[in-house]
């Protein structure tokens, strides 16, 4: 039987050091192929959906659903070639890891009594989902070990109580015989407290945004885009849709920095190890304010390529998801520009902090009527301010006002777009 | 009944050996016309004469080979060493002859020794005299040691151990000699064999021996202030342990805060902590926590010797984790 891959913690972001199982949509023996949603991943910043990266069938779950958080890379299950279903590594083709030898210490002192009172024979015994030690790369090898106490999973096989179902009373401890009582009287659990999610939410930012600054030198653009076209344009086509059809200014916006991003491949990509990768697409990261604090920039794929309808369809299924805390795994990883929009929020220009290890961003303020000279005249016009924070390793400013330029020549065009 | 202080319980004690048994003499240095560094043996000089209280020139090689020549001919000695740091001198007597040699002659020469010392720190008297190393001595098979935390223990333990074969080590921690008690008027010999319950509780278990008993009892006050039903062990023998008193109280309270004066690394909180792990895995619903004297020669200034030793403060914040994480 061929060695199996494993799936493991995925890292969701630059930002993203751990997360834990929240949810399997697999079990052993699934038919698995490359891009199946197979877990749902909680981060510091939202529930995401990860997919895998190998076809093949589920083996074994290493990883139990757990709160507890596991450092990427850690595996959380195993893969088998097509034809091996469920199979489960015999102890033949197991090298066993230096913790599996355990020699009961000789001692003098009386033995200790039995780990456990009698259980009642129904009472199911607590999984410990092990680890088959072909699996194992250190230093995780207690990946998957729910953390409880000794007395916690006595009690717990006591009770007959599932472990795996017991859910910490303090968050980050491991599971204690009071969890496991309070479990068995299914009297509900001590919520976690929400301050430490948006606490995690913070430091995760805080980390990016510091490693951005720290290691990206920002050099910013700026210039005012007359919209008096672009909004009677979508005025005209939004009373010819029906109201959930309708096309927000953002999205018109954004599609003019996707195809803009598509023309100057060099701010759409990532800088990695002192050299500049292009995108394989434009997938345009879109910050989202979520509730409580806090925001992501999950990725529109190919966004330059969607029509305007379908890229506000996306952007309300994404806002949705955000919201709603579920968001996939490539959504979280693929962006290669990003553009923020603080314009419902009435500020006119907005720098932003480009999204390591992307090299642009791109911000608008409010579409607001401003006097404007034109045509050797002034008048009062629609007009957005948008900005450019650029990487100065990959990039410098000639190109970045040509992109600017880009952008307002697409919504000078927006029928086009 | 009647208010007795720990010194004075010392003192009964020696004199009730010595009137109960004409073997047993005392030897040390300044015990006789000084009346002993501490003033245990103030007035037994007068009261037994320099036969049996006797005066030792400053070597405490010397004059605890003298007691175990004189244990192995017959004799009850009682040597006191001023303090356990200059034990440290008579080590090589202690260990390669004292606890040895019933071994080494077959089980044909016991040596009937009792050595006391005091220990510990907290009197501001610098590194060299600030010393804990009862831990180290209870590292050593052949020996009993004994570190009494009340009159009671101060007044009883000595007896049962000039009564024992083998020799037996007395720890009397050197701030406890001030402490008074009310001791019962007939107060006699105790049990050396079991650990002592000094204050029932059922959410943690304070395991601590000696000077830091009456440390564990504060925290133990404080923490019920805050709900904390903590319950209080005095070892009173280092060794043997009694390994069956404190695995009886954590497979109640589920948790375990040892206060040992010692160092932490290599002491015998460490031993007390593996056997909790050996004896009552399964019984704990936290790791076991440790409450010990920092890893620094003891400082001199007293508010960093404050800071250097095991407080109820201290106890108290692990007994806080241990409890409430």
């Amino acid at each position: 039987m061929a060695e199996p891959r494993v799936f493991r913690m995925p890292s969701l972001g630059a930002d993203m050091t751990e997360g834990a199982v929240l949810e399997w949509f697999v079990k052993p023996g699934d038919r698995v192929h490359r891009g199946d949603l197979v877990a749902v991943i909680k981060t510091d910043k939202a529930d995401i959906e990860a997919e895998v990266f190998d076809d093949g069938v589920i083996g074994e779950l290493l990883a139990p659903v757990s709160d507890e958080k596991l450092p990427i890379g850690t595996p959380l299950a195993t893969i088998y070639d097509g034809d091996d279903a469920t199979p489960a590594p015999t102890s033949a083709e197991v090298v066993p890891p230096p913790t599996a030898e355990v020699v009961p210490p000789p001692t003098s002192a009386p033995p200790p009594s039995p780990p456990s009172a009698p259980s009642p024979p129904s009472a199911p015994s607590p999984p410990h989902p092990r680890p088959s030690s072909a699996t194992i790369v250190l230093p995780t090898a207690e990946a998957g070990r729910i953390a409880a106490s000794p007395y916690a999973r006595r009690r717990a096989a006591e009770l007959g109580v599932d472990i795996g179902s017991v859910v910490p009373g303090r968050p980050g401890h491991p599971i204690s015989a009071d969890d496991v009582e309070r479990a068995a009287a299914g009297a509900p659990v001590i919520a976690p407290l929400p301050v430490d999610q948006a606490s995690a939410m913070r430091r995760a930012i805080g980390n990016l945004m510091t490693r951005s600054k720290r290691e990206i030198p920002h050099y910013y653009l700026e210039d005012d885009i007359e919209l008096a076209h672009a909004m009677a344009w979508l005025a005209h086509y939004n009373e010819r849709v029906s109201v959930e059809e309708r096309i927000l200014p953002a999205a018109m916006l954004y599609k003019a920095v996707a195809v803009a991003a598509r023309e100057m491949p060099a701010l759409n990509g990532h800088w990695s190890d002192g050299t500049f990768v292009p995108g394989d697409g434009v997938h345009l990261g879109v910050a989202i304010a979520m509730r409580g604090g806090g925001l992501v920039a999950p990725a529109i794929r190919d966004a330059d390529k969607c029509s305007l309808a379908d890229l506000m369809i996306r952007l309300r299924d994404l806002t949705a998801r955000v919201r709603g805390g579920r968001l996939r795994a490539s959504e979280m990883t693929d962006a290669t520009i990003t553009v923020t929009s603080l314009g419902d929020r009435g500020v006119r220009a907005v720098y932003g902090v480009i999204y390591a290890p992307q090299v642009a961003l791109v911000g608008f303020g409010k579409v607001s009527e401003r006097v404007w000279a034109a045509d050797g005249g002034i008048g009062i016009r629609p007009v957005v301010t948008a900005t450019l924070s650029a990487d100065h390793r990959a990039t410098d400013g000639l190109l970045g006002a040509r992109f600017l330029s880009a952008v307002t020549r697409h919504l000078h065009h927006p029928e086009d777009l | 009944m009647s208010s007795v202080t720990y010194r004075e319980a010392c003192r009964q004690a020696l004199r009730d050996a010595l009137q109960r048994d004409p073997r047993v003499f005392l030897m040390g240095e300044d015990v006789g016309r000084y009346g002993g560094c501490f003033a245990v043996s103030m007035g037994l000089l007068d009261e037994f004469g320099p036969e049996r209280i006797r005066d030792t020139p400053l070597s405490e090689s010397a004059f605890v080979g003298a007691g175990i020549g004189a244990a192995l001919g017959g004799m009850r000695p009682i040597v006191e060493i001023m303090t356990v740091n200059f034990s440290l001198l008579a080590l090589d007597q202690i260990l390669n002859n004292a606890a040895t040699l019933l071994h080494m002659s077959g089980g044909q020469c016991n040596v009937p020794l009792v050595i006391r010392m005091a220990t510990g720190g907290g009197r501001q008297v610098g590194a060299q005299h600030s010393h804990s190393l009862e831990g180290w001595y209870a590292h050593i098979p052949g020996l009993r040691i004994l570190t009494p935390a009340t009159v009671e223990d101060a007044r009883g333990m000595l007896w049962p151990a000039l009564e024992d074969p083998d020799p037996v080590l007395i720890f009397e921690h050197a701030s406890l000699y001030g402490a008074s008690a009310e001791l019962s008027d007939d107060a006699g010999p105790v049990d050396l064999t079991r650990a002592a319950l000094r204050r029932p509780g059922s959410d943690v278990t304070l395991v601590a021996y000696g000077g830091t008993v009456r440390v564990a009892l504060e925290a133990a006050e404080a923490l019920a202030s805050q709900g904390i039903d903590a319950e209080v062990i005095d070892l009173r023998t280092l060794r043997p342990l009694d390994d069956e008193t404190i695995v009886h109280s954590v497979r109640r309270t589920h948790r375990a805060v040892i206060v040992d004066e010692a160092w932490r690394s290599g002491s015998i909180s460490a031993e007390i902590a593996a056997r909790i792990m050996e004896l009552a895995f399964f019984d704990l619903d936290e790791p076991v926590a440790r409450v010990c004297s920092a890893e620094v020669p003891m400082p001199y200034a007293r508010q960093l010797e404050d800071a250097a030793l095991p407080s109820a403060p201290d106890v108290v914040a692990a007994a806080q984790r241990v409890c409430h994480g």
